[in-house]
């Protein structure tokens, strides 16, 4: 049987960092998948740029609940998309979320979405968000950002798996 | 080059089950992912599911869901839990003949020596007003790998025949 979901790059962290970096992404799958657990040294949500752009080239809508209530909230026009509604957790509580890229070699606008859940028993959020990237090129490298002087904690880990179609 | 997405173990019920229980899950894995297609023969529209980990019950667990039946969409939470909340995870056995859920849960770092994270997508769309959609943030409090799962249904009824259970590993390595 062919392989269809491939591991490309994954990123343990021994200590903290401010960002996580996937370069040189292959054009060799149809859409990407990426899975990230991770905890943060200040409160911070968590950025995400394709090819390093700064642009205002984002958009993106969230559905969230936090344990009290849900609501909707859409961006447009943003430098970035910022993963889920809250920051993420800090203090060894973990953030997970899982980004699915769509067609992510095409020559149009690039589609993502995001899952998110966070939940340190006492509160919580759960999100899903819908993404938009305003360019035609291929996606070559996913930066992970975070806002301030935050870093990521020793122990998170990104991973990028890439899914075939053929 | 070793498999990234792997099936571990698969169960579809030839007679209904109070329960589900995956044993002996190998750590050869990053994260597990659970895929059910589930129906129980409880008498409301929909059921909640409840999540057990490595036979754990005491108050481990906790769980933030967004919900979104018919009307709008709303959020609830429970803390130091017997067990993870699927709410409106399952289709009950008044909802229209042949139909089934379709649930994933997501289990990453299964393995790694801290609090486990969970999430899960489910859909049971009935026909009626008892349409749900719902993402639930879970947490196992433990450090322990996850060695078993056990799905329950809340109402108490059984899985029904042909209730299916899809327990893949996914490595990075």
């Amino acid at each position: 049987m062919a392989t269809t979901y491939d591991k490309i790059a994954t990123t343990t962290l021994g200590s903290a960092a401010a960002s996580i970096t996937f370069s040189s992404i292959a054009a060799s799958w149809t859409d990407l998948r990426l899975v990230l657990v991770a905890s943060v040294d200040t409160y911070s949500p968590g950025w995400i740029r394709f090819n390093s752009d700064s642009g205002n080239n984002y958009s993106f809508t969230n559905l969230d609940g936090n344990g009290s209530y849900a609501s909707s909230s859409q961006y447009s026009l943003y430098s970035k998309i910022v993963a889920g509604k809250r920051s993420l957790q800090i203090s060894s509580n973990w953030t997970f979320y899982t980004l699915d890229i769509f067609s992510y070699t095409g020559s149009t606008y690039k589609t993502s979405l995001l899952s998110e859940s966070a939940d340190v028993n006492g509160y919580g959020d759960a999100s899903v968000q819908v993404n938009l990237w305003q360019s035609t090129s291929a996606i070559t490298s996913i930066n992970l950002l975070l806002s301030g002087t935050a870093n990521y904690a020793a122990g998170t880990t990104a991973t990028l798996y890439g899914i075939k179609a053929a | 080059m070793a498999s990234t997405y792997a099936l571990v173990s698969s169960q579809t019920l030839a007679s209904s089950a109070a329960s589900v229980t995956f044993s002996a899950i190998p750590s050869t894995y990053t994260d597990l992912v659970l895929k059910m297609s589930t129906r129980v023969n409880a008498a409301q529209g929909v059921d909640n599911l409840w999540l057990t980990f490595n036979g754990v019950s005491g108050t481990s667990y906790s769980s933030t869901w967004l919900y979104a039946p018919t009307t709008s969409p709303t959020s609830s939470s429970q803390t130091s839990d017997a067990y993870i909340r699927l709410t409106a995870a399952t289709v009950a056995d008044n909802a229209i003949a042949n139909l089934f859920s379709n649930d994933e849960i997501y289990i990453p770092s299964y393995v790694a020596s801290q609090y486990k994270p969970i999430s899960s997508s489910t859909a049971p769309e009935a026909n009626n007003a008892n349409n749900n959609r719902l993402v639930n943030a879970g947490l196992f409090s433990s450090t322990a790998a996850i060695s078993s799962i056990n799905i329950t249904s809340q109402a108490g009824g059984s899985f029904m025949v042909y209730s299916s259970f899809y327990l893949y590993g996914i490595s990075n390595a």
